[in-house]
């Protein structure tokens, strides 16, 4: 998907030329549409050999039976080694205790921040727990104007509530994701917290596609902080002009009462078992794993590799900006790995939105939320009840 | 002066003023209908970043063919527009033969049911498309079309109000002239092709650009179906790429223009036909 | 040897010439459109895909669950919002472009006609993204111009209040063309000498169209109506382009919903049921549609 898509193809020809006889063919698609498209493909029996999957869809393509397992290919392999991975992230692979992905790369959340806004409110390092952090922006906030926010949280985007929840400790769906756990104390709290930021002026309440242009409102200062994923370090690095370039930072997440958690994403190369290439697949699947690979594949996308020998290297070991992500994947959650999450996601937010804007109260909100998501679980109670999951 | 003619005379004055205000309202209103695009075109030639000045400019400071030249080499923007292209006139040349002789059958040809079949067909007119996309899909899934061409051009091939349009004209053809024909011994497509497809030759131009322009903009169904972008037609490769370059502006009016332009000079150059055909059809309705 | 087809040889004449569009639209439309009930009344989804044997019969089940659910409301309201001020907005402004165009005291008619239809020809993912830059409430255009007679910026896509109004002007934008063309032509076939006679009796201009143009035109007045605003049930890509259905769902219509449920999330049956009540409201309109043109005549 995206960059990874045309990227990739540059990393082709030194594998074909490993394995003559085998021929690779790439096709892309961007990330606003992948999931559908993805699923689409599946459904119309499209489906290539091996999929990149952003890797919180990968239990909706175990579920569909789609994906080969591939813990006996990983065993006996000597590119793909499981202990030098970071753990959280690969056990976003892991559905019913079998690996259906292996990591490609890595993605989770930190903040962007602009340093000089920071110190001029006289916080010299990013705050580590919620309340030294809202501390932070309130004080940033009184040095702004009112169309300024020290923030940025778009209203249409899971992640963030998301992120908050884990980091309250919410398991987010309980019994073995058959119900939503989102009215229960842990995510209340979170949410509670959430609804605070924009209540409270921190943060503006503008969904994600009216933001026009987020690098010019961030080198004007209208925003102060940004909580994004890798690739805007590549994008701030190349649209904030170079007086900018030594204002801003980034830094891993506060969390509720010290260093948070955050969202273990990234990529997954998975293996479909109709693929009548599985051979030659797990082979190029294998290559892309090689460490050095994975080196190049940073260096042309900026996508962080999912092998920890790789960041070994100075390219990402003396990177100021990496740093932040090297230390938040050490503290990485997955997300519950049911199918039906794309969809739960989107009501979190379609419920926080609700909240915020003053339709619900939370209470109301988190209520609705949790009997959405039990009806949306429904039928998976079913087939578990029918016990045609647990047998996998 | 008499008193006549300063009647006339203010009647006259009336008359300007009037005229003023018509050409005044006219003026504006074209103004307004063609603000957006002419403001889609400034902004393409922009350079990034100028389309989201405070207070916004109506003019690009310093124009620039980047933003064309970025779709083309690093977006591929030509392979979405062959898509279409090839999308829309498979669509147009098929759909106009499929139609037009169904059309004509159902205006001269005399067989048993016709005007019960015809009334059976008319109520599909009222079914609105998106009642059987969800089915359709599923059946197209079955005979493996779906992310193909031709899941996409297939469903649009035969249309109902395609059928309509050739039938209404079609009845005007006098029923003697195809008898001679019958007489003297022409089958029925030689007299097709030779009689009535001249005959219709207006309705035909009028029904294949408003196929062409349908099909070029159509988005929900290759949407649907299409889910490999190198297959992408224009409208959905625009959407998508609207979706990731949300910041890039001036590249997306650039993608806009792109996409309008094919459909804008079928229409300027063939308006004659297309207006003429949805007045004169109007007029019965 | 000359003479006439025998029936038979008809029949199979026609038959050739109607079998591909036909077959088409019978396995295309017709068949699928049968099926969506079928669809309504299963379970069928990303399950179902994976194996059919996961799908059940729920009977009426996708209905009941629709009707409770708060979303499906929202978008029955949106979509009737948008169809019943779009609607009546879009034939206003048609027609008053249309009387522009046929006064007599106007010239260079095809030219602003031609001006005028442009919109409607435009590809309306295109016009969409430039209309969503338009409504920006810091750099857009609109705000721009209200600034300048005083009225704060407005966040037309972003505040639940304003989200839809701003689809429906684009939409009237886009639309008036047509309609206006099918105005001029009924305009047109009214005789002169109903308006001379009219003037004549003293009528000024404002007598003559409520007397006069209005009720000759009233026929073609019902049928647009009621086809732009089936039309207009159909809303799909404005919200899908320009607002997600957002904020707050207050753009999110019937056809954005089954979209959603049934290509996105893929609960096809739930959103077969979508399709189905889409289909009973538009049948509503038609039969109402004929009714009122039973009447006039």
């Amino acid at each position: 998907m995206g960059r990874e898509g045309e990227i990739v193809t540059e990393l082709i020809p030194a594998f074909e030329k490993e394995h003559p006889g085998i021929k690779v063919e790439v096709q892309q698609i961007p990330w606003s549409a992948a999931h559908e498209k993805l699923l689409t493909a599946f459904v119309g029996d499209a489906t290539p050999d091996i999929a990149m999957l952003g890797n919180t869809w990968v239990p909706e393509f175990v579920a569909l039976d789609a994906l080969e397992p591939l813990d006996s290919l990983v065993a006996r392999s000597t590119d793909v080694v499981r202990s030098d991975y970071f753990p959280g992230i690969w056990s976003t692979n892991v559905v019913d205790g079998a690996t259906y992905g292996i990591p490609w790369y890595v993605d989770t959340q930190v903040i962007f921040y602009r340093s000089d806004l920071l110190a001029k409110a006289g916080y010299s390092q990013m705050p580590s727990t919620w309340a030294d952090w809202r501390q932070a922006m309130q004080k940033i906030k009184s040095q702004m104007s009112a169309t300024q926010y020290p923030l940025l949280i778009p209203i249409t985007e899971w992640r963030p509530p998301v992120i908050l929840g884990v980091q309250a400790g919410s398991p987010l769906l309980r019994d073995d994701g058959r119900r939503g756990a989102f009215h229960e104390p842990q995510f209340r709290a979170a949410f509670d917290f959430y609804a605070s930021l924009y209540r409270d002026g921190l943060a503006p309440a503008f969904s994600a596609s009216e933001i026009s242009n987020l690098y010019q409102e961030f080198e004007r200062g209208n925003i102060a902080m940004y909580i994004s994923g890798p690739w805007q370090i590549g994008e701030f690095t190349n649209r904030l002009p170079k007086e900018m370039q030594d204002k801003w930072m980034t830094a891993p997440l506060p969390g509720m009462n010290g260093p948070g958690v955050s969202l273990a994403g990234g990529a997954s190369l998975s293996l479909y078992r109709r693929s009548a290439h599985k051979r030659e697949a797990w082979l190029l699947m294998e290559y892309l794993s090689r460490p050095d690979v994975q080196l190049r594949f940073y260096k042309l996308t900026g996508d962080l590799p999912a092998r920890r020998e790789a960041w070994r290297d100075t390219s990402l070991a003396n990177n100021r900006y990496t740093r932040a992500f090297r230390e938040q994947l050490d503290r990485v959650v997955p997300t519950p790995k049911v199918p039906e999450w794309e969809q739960i996601a989107t009501k979190v937010f379609e419920y926080g939105e609700k909240a915020i804007r003053g339709r619900m109260t939370v209470e109301q909100a988190l209520a609705a939320l949790d009997r959405d998501v039990d009806a949306l679980l429904e039928k998976r109670r079913w087939l578990m009840s029918r016990r045609k999951l647990a047998n996998r | 002066m008499s008193s006549r003619e300063s009647v006339m005379d203010s009647a006259r004055q009336r008359e300007r003023m009037t005229r003023v205000l018509l050409y005044a309202l006219l003026v504006i209103g074209a103004v307004l209908a063609l603000l957006p695009m002419v403001w889609m075109v400034s902004a393409s030639l922009m350079p990034s970043g100028e389309a989201s000045s405070v207070p916004p400019h109506f003019f690009p400071s310093s124009p620039t063919l980047e933003h064309y030249t970025n779709l083309f080499t690093r977006l591929n923007l030509g392979r979405y527009f062959l898509n279409s292209a090839f999308v829309a006139v498979v669509v147009t040349s098929a759909s106009l033969i499929i139609n037009a002789m169904a059309g004509y059958a159902f205006a001269k040809l005399r067989f048993r049911g016709r005007d019960r079949l015809f009334r059976v067909l008319s109520t599909g007119l009222v079914l609105p498309v998106q009642v059987a996309m969800l089915p359709l899909f599923l059946l197209l899934k079955n005979m493996g079309l779906i992310n193909t061409y031709w899941g996409v051009i297939i469903p649009g091939l035969a249309s109902i109000f395609g059928i309509f349009l050739v039938r209404q004209y079609a009845l005007s053809i006098p029923d003697e002239m195809l008898d001679a024909a019958r007489v003297d011994g022409a089958s029925e497509l030689r007299i097709f092709w030779s009689i009535v497809v001249p005959g219709i030759m207006p309705i035909l131009a009028t029904l294949s650009i408003w196929t062409f322009l349908a099909t070029w903009n159509d988005f929900m169904w290759p949407l649907i179906v299409l889910s490999d972008a190198s297959r992408y037609t224009l409208p959905v490769a625009l959407a998508n790429l609207s979706g990731e370059h949300v910041q890039d502006i001036e590249l997306m009016m650039a993608g806009s223009v792109l996409t309008i332009i094919p459909v804008m000079l079928v229409f300027l150059f063939l308006q004659r036909y297309y207006i003429q055909g949805v007045m004169a059809g109007s007029v019965k309705g | 040897m000359a003479r006439l087809r025998i029936p038979s040889e008809a029949n199979t004449a026609a038959w050739f010439f109607l079998a591909p569009a036909l077959l088409l639209i019978g396995v295309f439309f017709f068949l699928p459109v049968a099926a969506s009930l079928l669809l309504s009344v299963t379970d069928f989804d990303l399950y179902g895909i994976a194996d059919p044997g996961n799908t059940r019969f729920v009977g009426l089940q996708n209905y009941s669950k629709l009707l409770q659910t708060p979303d499906f409301w929202t978008a029955l309201r949106n979509t009737f919002y948008f169809a019943f001020v779009g609607g009546p907005l879009t034939i206003a402004v048609a027609l008053g472009a249309a009387l522009l165009l046929s006064s007599k005291l106007v010239r260079f008619k095809g030219l602003f006609r031609t001006i005028y239809f442009t919109p409607f020809v435009t590809t309306l993912v295109a016009v969409a993204i430039v209309w969503r830059y338009l409504y920006h409430t810091r750099y857009g255009l609109f705000n721009y111009a209200l600034s300048y007679v005083g009225i704060g910026p407005i966040d037309w896509l972003g505040d639940p209040q304003w989200a839809m109004p701003a689809i429906i002007l684009m939409a009237v934008w886009k639309s008036f063309g047509y309609n206006m063309l099918i105005f001029i032509a009924g305009l047109q076939s009214i005789p002169e000498e109903l308006y001379d006679a009219a003037e004549i009796d003293g009528a000024g201009p404002i007598r003559r169209f409520f007397s006069i143009t209005l009720p000759m035109l009233m026929p073609t007045l019902v049928f647009v109506s009621v086809v732009t605003m089936i039309g207009y049930f159909q809303l799909f890509a404005e919200p899908y382009v320009m607002t997600q259905g957002g904020p707050l769902r207050s753009t999110t219509s019937v056809v954005l919903l089954m979209y959603e449920e049934g290509f996105r999330w893929w609960r096809m049956g739930y959103a077969a049921a979508i399709a189905f009540v889409l289909f009973v409201v538009i049948l509503i309109a038609t039969l109402l549609q004929f009714r009122l043109q039973k009447e006039r005549a």
